[in-house]
């Protein structure tokens, strides 16, 4: 009988291709996604050496990250001339090297970690990769996803495989059930404020308990983008009924004997019995609070309900870094944290740009006004825009005074023209509150969809509990 | 890829932790499509104000650390985004090696791809290096990845840990590429099997 496996031991042992004997492995790559940003070196790479790309139908590329998400972005003078350069850069890869790819003009473009899933190429128990920290995102379906950086990107290309030692295993469970107004967003944000930006370095992370059970797909692809936050490369969740209801019927899913054998397979694919973990960390889902970032980094998080805290109040470096964390953010200790106020909404990103974190945010905006300068709702792709017209949450953001732009990164990383000015303060869907992310001297606070709802009507960090007992 | 042997140069001091890549080159350098170029905007945002002036504080910037080569870095330095830019734009600067208490997983695997050596020391050791650096330009500091240590102006000499393979390659200037497609009759049999046993993927 086999030792007990962890659901990261499982997919790792089903990839591996070759160990050699310092226990450096060949591991096998089942999805590669590729953006114009980090991949022009690569293909440069393939053609200097007389390369082709092993695997084209295996490698999805789409541009997000530089893309205008403006109405008028058909029109290429809404572009700077080098983000041009780069998207033209990936239409002419894709194209010379036949790999598939979904253009700026496709409905089916946006954010290459929401594109991925919502076609189908994301399954359980593949390896997916991509020139992309936030890859991580696709651990949602129990499928072992990181980042990788551009020269591996090449080797990805040219080998399909990637030279990899194993990480460790770590196990973040949170029990029971969230309360009402806390979401995906705040276990995630949560984790990493236990933990700390560094927490998960080396590992691979599983989250498992009855709150990460009961999350959607979508919820789960918002905790699991954010592993990469918490320092560990990927975070992954078992597949369940929920997992293969979303993948069913999508466009690269497996269909008829195909669909059976894939559900047999993925049916394995849980941690067994006994099986070790070299680190776990345990939170009550009762226990999370809605929370929002006041720092630099996302480990700087605290329930809405909290105060700015000191330096003196932390320990080593950090206390070096808190005293620069709070003169960039022009924050005071003790002051209370919804007494911030906002000049800014982004709703969008890779961790928070799908249907349903639109719904959430539009369930408190309905038939209420923004009292923030500038608000916008990126939507994570084409098709996610399309079904949130559909249903109707696309005009009541229009009617609260959000702009409804078009799929892509947008601010999440301000590379394309979505920028905060110097001072401007942002309550924001995205994942990282870095000094000069969103635009430089632009100040994040990271938070949930309904909670940045919730601060586009009071044009303060609010606690969106408060404005859902109103509408009670 | 360039080799990396032995290194005496310069070592500046940057004790923040949680240096992000955001920080070591801002997005809007990643527009390019070429590796090299990013050394004049390595730390941009720290290193210069809006209008494009040095800011006189920082490090680097600082007459005995121009011409640096090796970081001592808070903890976990690297961390945040994928982007290769930031060890490309550390290498066009001229920094080789980086030491410090961690690394984020992917910018340290990063470094290995473009000749940089990426070194973690215990806090105490950091320290002592960091005292070093303080000293400015005269203080040299040695590393010798052959025989693994670093070496203080002074003289203090300290161990460090590298995977072999890494040390293989770094020593030698390898192309991983090259290194894996050399296994190819091991990734063919691989997607027979794959073919059999997961047809979907």
């Amino acid at each position: 009988m086999t030792a007990p496996r962890t659901l990261y031991d499982k997919i790792w042992d089903d990839h591996v291709v070759h160990q050699a004997e310092d226990g450096t492995c060949l591991l096998y790559i089942d999805r590669h996604l590729v953006h114009e940003v980090t991949s022009p070196q690569a293909f440069e790479g393939l053609r200097m050496t007389g390369r082709t790309v092993r695997a084209p139908e295996k490698t999805i590329a789409v541009p997000d990250h530089n893309v205008p998400t403006t109405l008028d972005r058909a029109n290429a003078a809404t572009m700077t001339e080098d983000s041009r350069i780069q998207v033209a850069a990936l239409d002419k890869n894709a194209k010379d090297f036949g790999i598939n790819y979904y253009p700026v003009s496709d409905i089916r473009q946006g954010i290459v970690h929401i594109v991925g899933p919502e076609q189908g190429w994301t399954l359980p128990g593949m390896t997916v990769v991509c020139g992309d920290s936030h890859t991580a995102t696709h651990g949602a379906f129990g499928a072992l996803a990181h980042g990788i950086g551009t020269s591996e990107v090449e080797h990805v290309l040219a080998t399909q495989t990637l030279i990899q030692r194993k990480g460790k295993n770590m196990k973040v469970e949170i029990t029971g059930s969230l309360r009402p107004g806390v979401t995906a967003k705040d276990i995630t944000l949560s984790v990493i404020g236990e933990t700390g930006t560094a927490g998960g370095t080396g590992y691979v992370i599983e989250y498992c308990g009855q709150a990460i059970r009961e999350l959607s797909m979508e919820g789960r692809m918002t905790v699991c983008n954010m592993a990469i936050e918490g320092g560990a490369r990927a975070g992954l969740i078992a597949p369940d009924e929920k997992t293969y209801q979303y993948v069913m019927g999508r466009p690269h899913a497996p269909k008829g004997a195909k669909w059976e054998a894939a559900l047999a397979y993925w049916k394995t694919l849980f941690t067994d019995e006994g099986a070790h973990f070299d680190k776990v960390v345990t939170i009550k889902g009762e226990d999370i609070a809605p929370v929002v970032t006041w720092g630099t980094s996302p480990e700087d998080v605290l329930p809405i309900t909290g105060v700015v805290p000191a330096p003196e109040d932390f320990t080593g470096g950090k206390v070096e870094a808190a005293r620069r964390s709070l003169e960039y953010m022009g924050l005071t200790p003790g002051m209370k944290l919804s007494d911030i106020a906002i000049d800014t909404v982004f709703i969008g990103s890779c961790t928070n740009g799908r249907i349903e974190d639109l719904r959430a945010a539009a369930a408190i905006l309905k038939g209420k006004k923004i009292a923030v300068k500038r608000a916008m709702v990126v939507p994570g792709s084409g098709l996610v825009r399309a079904q949130a017209e559909e249903e109707g949450l696309a005009q009541i953001f229009i009617d609260a005074g959000f702009e409804w732009r078009l799929a892509g990164c947008s601010m999440c990383l301000a590379m394309n023209p979505d920028q905060l000015a110097p001072g401007e303060r942002c309550a924001a869907t995205s994942n990282r509150n870095f000094e000069g992310r969103q635009g430089r001297g632009g100040r994040t606070h990271l938070l949930s969809p309904a909670m940045a709802a919730a601060a586009a009507i009071t044009g303060r960090l609010t606690d969106v509990r408060e404005i859902m007992k109103e509408s009670v | 890829m360039q080799k990396f042997t032995t290194l005496t140069g310069i070592a500046a001091p940057m004790p923040l932790v949680n240096i992000d890549t955001d920080m070591i080159i801002p997005k809007q350098f990643l527009k390019t499509i070429q590796r090299s170029g990013l050394g004049k905007n390595l730390f941009d945002e720290m290193r210069y104000t809006q209008d494009g002036q040095e800011i006189p504080d920082f490090v680097l910037n600082q007459p005995a650390y121009r011409k640096t080569e090796i970081l001592i870095a808070g903890d976990n330095f690297g961390c945040g985004s994928s982007r290769e830019h930031a060890p490309w734009a550390l290498l066009d600067f001229g920094i080789r090696c980086v030491i410090s208490t961690s690394f984020a997983d992917i910018f340290y695997n990063n470094c290995f791809k473009n000749g940089i050596l990426p070194i973690v020391m215990p806090q105490d050791v950091v320290d002592v290096l960091m005292a070093d650096a303080k000293k400015g330009a005269n203080a040299r500091v040695t590393v010798d990845l052959p025989s693994q240590t670093v070496t203080t102006s002074d003289g203090q000499s300290f161990p460090f840990e590298v995977d072999p393979h890494r040390k293989h390659c770094l020593l030698n200037g390898l192309d991983d590429i090259g290194l894996t497609l050399e296994k190819a009759a091991a990734i063919d049999s691989y997607e027979k099997t794959l073919a059999t046993l997961r047809p979907w993927a």
